[in-house]
């Protein structure tokens, strides 16, 4: 059961992914292109842990972590870079 | 493992994958870049909770070590989505959303963003 579970949870995010990639590319604004790119960073985590569960290993934790680190870091950065035309002043 | 626990970890991958797609999926389908907004920084967040609970959950009932990286990394994403998106806010509003459509603040200081940027002065962070 948790194998079908884990199946689900997997194809609903990667739908998700191409959802974001969907709006990544057609995104009329700035705006929406960051927010598609933060929200891909955010799905890809939880594929990660999904992964994790799927082949049964506790290794993944920190690449993760590490991904949403610096998904919050690029995601500043970018919006920074648009607000003050530069990221540190 | 138990039956009770092998639904529980089951319910909890299926909702969270249903908040993903119910993020993901307004991300594409609301009109406006502010009504986008909404969609992922709070569904997709829940969505990602709801995987890292399930498991937390699950290394905890198969293995028996009960590893608290999961919540770090929930609390992580728990803080950082409001900020994000108040940065992308910021953003949008910098060009699309004049000062004189946004309703007075009621106090000295006006709608943080634009002056700072318009002036380049480097007042305000």
């Amino acid at each position: 059961m948790i194998t079908l579970a884990l199946a689900f949870a997997t194809g609903c995010f990667t739908l998700g992914l191409l959802l974001n990639l969907y709006r990544l590319v057609r995104g009329p604004r700035a705006a929406d292109r960051i927010l598609a790119l933060d929200t891909m960073v955010i799905n890809v985590i939880a594929l990660i842990v999904l992964y994790g569960i799927w082949i049964d290993s506790q290794t993944f934790f920190e690449v993760s972590m590490l991904i949403a680190m610096v998904g919050f870091v690029s995601t500043v950065a970018y919006c920074r870079f648009i607000l003050r035309g530069n990221i540190i002043e | 493992m138990s039956q009770l626990s092998e639904v529980a970890i089951s319910a909890l991958l299926v909702i969270s994958g249903l908040f993903g797609l119910v993020g993901s999926w307004g991300l594409v389908r609301l009109r406006d870049t502010l009504q986008r907004l909404h969609a992922p920084t709070k569904a997709t967040t829940l969505g990602v909770g709801g995987a890292l609970l399930a498991s937390m959950l699950y290394f905890a009932l198969t293995h028996g070590q009960v590893s608290f990286h999961e919540l770090m990394i929930s609390v992580f994403l728990f803080i950082t989505a409001p900020v994000s998106a108040n940065f992308i806010a910021k953003t949008h509003m910098l060009h699309h959303v004049q000062p004189e459509e946004l309703p007075p603040t009621g106090r000295a200081t006006g709608w943080a963003g634009y002056e700072a940027a318009g002036q380049g002065e480097g007042s305000g962070n």
